[in-house]
């Protein structure tokens, strides 16, 4: 028994001999981030810095690399159902792990880790932020004790939701099977020192500052990591951020640099280093609110009311169009986004199958036609410029969080939308308060009390089922729902709601591309959603550092830290 | 010198105290140029958008990052907005923020901390209340403030309007605690002064005594404070622009564009040597007015 | 005097425990959230029950109680017992107040970060005192004449420019054009030797720099409208007549006499150097206690925002009455009893 245990223990060590001399042969490798990691147990926190920052040490089955296709991690190869690792049904997914993996601490990583795993995280008092990826989850078993069994209650057409990607990675049981449930955040001693599979393990911690990582002699791949250890270090602001690699040099490379892009120019052509983008499904858009925000309704204030309670002039399709037509989504980029913008038309705008072409027209900006389709639609000129129908006038109330890059688009905007005749009040709110989604505050981004609101949003992994479903009738924030949802314009269409349900019941990837595209067209023909700027995730990273060091939007940035290396 | 024109003379210079504090003042150099230098930029900011007469939102996004030009006599940010007109709207808002707001806490001081010193039962709770705004944290008080305030008063008000008001009283309330223990700490030791004891003695009352006699003894401190406080309002300003509290991004003051420009610090230095220069030379002058100001209100200085 | 201070302690009590129930009040209604920095990705289902696992679900007043219990029982137990190494009672079960973003202790989390807070912002705060008084002493003495102007003049320009802008401008020129300082503070840095030591020095200099003309701008001025008060009294002119020599009087007398109000000043800025600077720290990346704060106060991280707040509080109220009692002795007119 005991034997079975150490050969490959031995066999392991036997690798990791062999290959002793290059693991760690680079040195220190120096990262920024500029916002700091507060805990290494990412179920606890779900922040992306800490996401991040525990990549390096724990890991998921599998990954997604830079360009969204999933990799095998700890298992040994991607289950499909034609290599029959997922079910014809589509409700059962089966994991094959990878033989001769151990933890950093020695002992074996098992199927009873992952079991483990799913079991901490659905605990109902754990409070898990990746319980998401575990909806509709049966049950999860070990089949032996390299093989894991999951299985749906529903058909799971994207099985890949637990144990993909580095929100749901494996954690050692032997380490946290003390911590369930209510007992999970007192485990200061677990979450700060985290044990895993991955090429790092943790030297030292200090929470919202700087994580201190050294290889994991453990780590099974021999010759990996390059680089002997990892200072992680947080705070600040992206500007000095991108300063610190790019022009001084300190730091190897800087994660998430929303800056102006002549900023970063500036910076980059000192030589010491380069900007990189990678852009994954993050659009910043305008959310056109379609019910009635005004403060005197009461109870009923920006509530759908059966559709009884319509904007005053939002409601009008003529006034959403020409509100979209006559931004010029170019100068957006080019003055807040640069490198890390492009323009879209979509609020699904990847992966590539999934991107619509038909809403082109917005790519260019048409005052011209926005003068014509408002006039057509009876809204005068008043006195003061302000165009106005029956004495409503066109006065928009725009919100967004506190953000200096957001505040430029929002002088702009407000800018051309005075061309055709739209006057336009600006508001920031304290990103805190406003994704907060605190009852008692009339500024939160769900409660919408204002007429357009700007914010960029996102979905994990690949595929936009859960994302296209944000904008069914019974998605709509109300008090009835404690605010709850994210149809935030109060989109409610019953064709929607019928594409919506055929998605989920399709298995097929090329009808899945062609429903969710036809539900991206819904939105942005209806104008509940103005697209602007497809979003990328920017990084600045030393000349001297090789091996695919990448924003990866798709997954954690350090995925694949293991191969980064001095050049 | 007959005992006739005694009288006479004593008439001549019977002068009013504040005619005695505006000679004493212009003597001295350094007020006289602060006032100059402070009166030029009041004029500069209220006079100033009539003759640059360029819209200080207005983006001209094809001129952006611009330096000093005809044009653009500061250059442009990087929106394409015209620095000189932003400056100048700038000012009026940190002018008047700065002013408003010392003066809220300067009456608020001097009040509580003429009242802590001079009445002893008076003295216990509002020092308590004193360490009670100074134990507060201030964010989290901002964040109340403004989420419980701000739409009643820009529905009273309009927006510009209701949020000047809300900063205002914030940047008040929240940097009186300073002054107040100055000025009681003064008093305290007025107080057992033997003018005072006299004064009391002879049966004068209290408002009397605080007015008369410890209110131009404080003055110094107060005086002092004020200078500061102003700059020190203009500065807090900016740091709620910072924090998403304070104006609307549309809205541009001092501080704001001093923020907004520091990244810009190697691209376009002008944006932040305009408005830096512009907060600094209000410091300044305000500070050598309040200088000339303290010298001319002390008697012991005064007719030397 | 000692019956005065007694007093005085005994009524801080209650004005401590108003402060923190203000406090706590002010935080529980402030609209902020501790779920509001997760990506947007995670539904509301999944938030509400975060929160209900950080303990929102409970009304305020056992929140409130809770609190209470671990920041004033709890943790001064804990306290003991590590220092001491001693067990009192069944401590396993006995809850600390925890972070939510982190879900470490927050007395842990302080303890960590007192040590650059004291550091940076106690030595600044010297430096300030250092340039602050004789500055202020030199100018009053020599009214008016170039010392004073130029003094004054650059403490003003000092004041009125905000930190941020003071600290980009020092890391522009010292870190990305010379070269010469480092931009981030290396809070891993251990001083062990000479070459260590010089290293933390460099890292120290600039964010020194930044906090010490900042508040040396503020102290000089006090001390100079101090100094003038005196100089013009009687006893300068008794002092004087008696035959005492200019240093005597100046620097014994006058400055004593100075001294008194700026003493203040100072105490009162004491428990700030344990706030820490929020701004310079946030800019070199000092993992002080200000930073703590900010980031608490960005997260919505109410039990640190409670408890950083709460001690900052007690130690106002401390240096507060320790300001009055220096008042007491050195100045003999202000009579406490």
């Amino acid at each position: 028994m005991k034997r079975s245990v150490l050969i490959p223990l031995a066999a392991a060590m036997m690798f990791a001999s062999a290959a002793h001399a290059e693991r760690g042969s680079d040195g220190e490798l120096k990262i920024l981030y500029w916002q700091a990691p507060s805990i290494l147990n990412p179920f606890l926190s779900g922040g992306t810095k800490d996401i991040h920052a525990s990549s390096l040490i724990i890991e998921p089955l599998a990954h997604y690399d830079t360009d969204g296709n999933l990799v095998p991690t700890l298992a040994e190869e991607i289950p499909t159902v034609g290599n029959g690792g997922v079910s014809a049904d589509l409700r059962t997914i089966t994991w094959k792990l990878k033989q001769g993996v151990v933890w950093s601490d020695g002992s074996p990583f098992t199927a009873h880790d992952v079991v483990f795993t799913a079991d901490y995280c659905l605990h109902p008092e754990g409070g898990c932020n990746a319980a998401e990826r575990f909806q509709d989850v049966e049950s999860v078993e070990a089949l032996d004790d390299h093989t894991v069994k999951i299985t749906f209650g529903v058909a799971k057409p994207f099985p890949y939701g637990p144990f993909v990607g580095s929100e749901v990675p494996v954690f050692q049981k032997a380490q946290y099977q003390d911590c369930m449930g209510a007992k999970a955040p007192e485990c200061t001693e677990q979450n700060f020192g985290t044990i895993g599979t991955g090429p790092f393990k943790v030297r030292e911690f200090r929470p919202n500052d700087v994580v201190l990582y050294e290889m994991n002699e453990n780590y099974r791949i021999p010759g990996k990591p390059h680089f002997s250890s990892v200072l992680l270090k947080g705070g600040g602001d992206a500007v000095s951020a991108a300063r610190a690699v790019l022009e001084t040099g300190e730091f190897d490379y800087a994660w998430n640099l929303q800056v102006e892009p002549e900023i970063l120019s500036t910076m980059e052509s000192a030589g010491k280093g380069e900007v990189l983008s990678a852009f994954g499904t993050s659009v910043e858009r305008l959310m056109v609110q379609l019910t009635n925000p005004d403060k005197t309704l009461g109870d009923k204030r920006a509530t759908y009311q059966n559709g009884n309670n319509p904007h005053p002039f939002l409601s009008d399709p003529a006034v959403r169009r020409a509100l979209s037509m006559a931004i010029d989504r170019q100068i957006l980029v080019d003055a807040g986004y640069g490198p890390a913008g492009r323009v879209t038309c979509n609020v699904l705008p990847a992966p590539a199958i999934y991107a619509s072409k038909a809403n082109d027209w917005c790519k260019t900006q048409n005052i011209e036609g926005a003068n014509k389709l408002l006039d057509d639609a009876g809204w005068e000129h008043g006195s003061d410029g302000v165009r106005a129908k029956d004495g409503v006038r066109l006065s928009i109330l725009y919100q967004t969080s506190t953000n200096s890059v957001r505040q430029g688009t929002q002088a702009l905007i407000k800018q051309m939308w005075q061309e055709i005749g739209v006057e336009t009040e600006l508001r920031n709110i304290s990103a805190s308060v406003f994704f907060g989604g605190d009852q008692s505050s009339p500024d939160t981004f769900q409660k919408f009390f204002a007429d357009i609101e700007m914010y960029t949003n996102n979905f994990n992994g690949t595929d936009p089922e859960n994302y296209m479903l944000r904008w069914t009738c019974d998605k709509m924030p109300s008090p009835e729902t404690q605010w709850i949802g994210q149809n935030m314009p109060r989109y409610c269409s019953a064709q929607y709601d019928e594409l919506a349900s055929e998605l989920s019941q399709t298995a097929e990837l090329k009808d899945r591309a062609r429903i969710a595209k036809q539900m991206n067209d819904m939105l942005i023909d209806y104008g509940a959603m103005i697209p602007l700027i497809h979003r990328g995730g920017v990084a600045a990273r030393a000349n001297s550092l090789g091996g695919g060091a990448y924003p990866n939007v798709w997954d954690a940035t350090p995925w694949n830290i293991q191969d980064w290396h001095r050049k | 010198m007959t005992d006739a024109l005694a009288p006479e003379r004593a008439a001549a210079r019977h002068r009013s105290l504040w005619l005695d504090v505006w000679l004493q003042f212009r003597t001295h150099r350094g007020a006289l140029v602060g006032v100059v230098v402070f009166g030029l930029i009041v004029v500069g900011v209220l006079f100033g958008p009539l003759i640059h007469d360029v819209d200080p939102q207005y983006l001209d996004y094809k001129s952006k990052n611009q330096g000093m030009s005809w044009a653009h006599p500061m250059g442009t940010d990087n929106l394409g907005r015209d620095m000189f007109a932003q400056v100048l709207a700038g000012g009026r808002t940190s002018l008047a923020v700065g002013v408003t707001a010392m003066a809220l806490s300067l009456t608020l001081g001097t009040f509580v901390g003429v009242m802590a010193g001079f009445f002893r039962p008076l003295e216990g709770p509002l020092m308590r209340f004193t360490d009670l705004f100074l134990a507060l944290p201030i964010l989290p008080l901002l964040l109340v403030i403004i989420m419980l305030f701000r739409d009643p008063l820009r529905t009273a008000f309009g927006p510009e309007i209701g949020i000047f008001i809300l900063i205002v009283f914030v940047i008040g309330i929240t940097s009186w605690m300073q002054t107040a223990r100055i000025v009681r700490g003064e008093v305290l030791a007025i107080k057992e002064r033997e003018f005072v004891l006299a004064a009391r003695s002879i049966g004068t009352r209290p408002h009397r005594i605080i007015l008369r006699h410890l209110f131009p003894n404080v003055l110094s401190p107060i005086m002092v404070s004020a200078t500061l406080g102003v700059a020190q309002a203009i500065i807090t300003e900016s740091a709620l622009s910072f924090l998403g509290l304070g104006f609307p991004s549309d809205f541009p003051t001092w501080g704001r564009l001093l923020y907004d420009g520091v990244p810009f610090l190697n691209l376009t230095p002008d944006r932040v040597i305009w408005p830096g220069l512009a907060i600094s030379l209000t410091v300044l002058s305000v500070n050598y007015m309040g200088d000339g100001l303290r010298d001319a209100l002390d008697p012991r200085i005064r007719g030397r | 005097m000692f019956r005065y201070a007694v007093r005085r302690l005994i009524f801080a009590v209650p004005t401590l425990l108003v402060i923190s129930f203000i406090i706590f009040a002010l935080l529980d209604l402030a609209p902020s959230d501790p779920t509001a920095q997760l990506p947007l990705t995670i539904p509301e289902e999944v938030r509400e029950m975060i929160k209900l696992s950080l303990g929102l679900g409970e009304p305020f007043h056992i929140r409130y109680v809770r609190w209470l219990e671990q920041f004033l029982v709890n943790e001064p137990l804990n306290l003991i017992e590590t220092y001491w190494d001693v067990r009192i009672g069944d401590s396993e079960q006995r809850l600390r107040v925890r972070s939510w973003s982190t879900r470490a202790p927050v007395i842990d989390l302080i303890a960590e970060r007192l040590p650059q807070t004291l550091m940076v912002v106690g030595v600044s705060y010297m430096v300030a005192i250092l340039i602050a008084v004789p500055i202020g002493v030199v100018s009053a003495y020599r009214q008016y004449s170039i010392f004073d102007q130029v003094g004054t003049f650059i403490s003003m320009v000092g004041f009125s420019v905000p930190t941020f802008f003071t600290g980009t401008v020092l890391i522009v020129i010292f870190s990305v054009m010379l070269g010469w300082l480092p931009s981030i503070y290396d809070t891993t840095h251990v001083v062990e030797d000479f070459d260590s030591f010089i290293v933390q020095v460099k890292q120290m200099i600039m964010p020194v720099m930044v906090l010490g003309l900042f508040n040396a701008a503020q102290l000089s001025r006090f001390m100079r409208s101090s100094m003038l008060d005196n100089l013009n009294q009687e006893y300068v002119r008794t002092a004087r007549a008696k035959g005492m020599t200019e240093p005597v009087v100046v620097l014994i007398h006058v400055l004593r006499n100075s001294m008194i109000p700026v003493i203040t000043v100072i105490a009162l800025g004491l428990p700030a150097t344990f706030a820490g600077a929020i701004i310079t720290e946030q800019i070199f990346r000092i993992n002080g206690v200000g930073q703590l704060l900010i980031g608490a106060i960005e997260s919505a991280d109410i039990p640190t925002v409670q408890t950083v707040t709460f001690i900052f509080a007690i130690l106002i109220v401390m240096f507060n009455l320790v300001a009055d009692l220096l008042y007491g002795m050195l100045d003999p007119r202000i009579r406490y009893d």
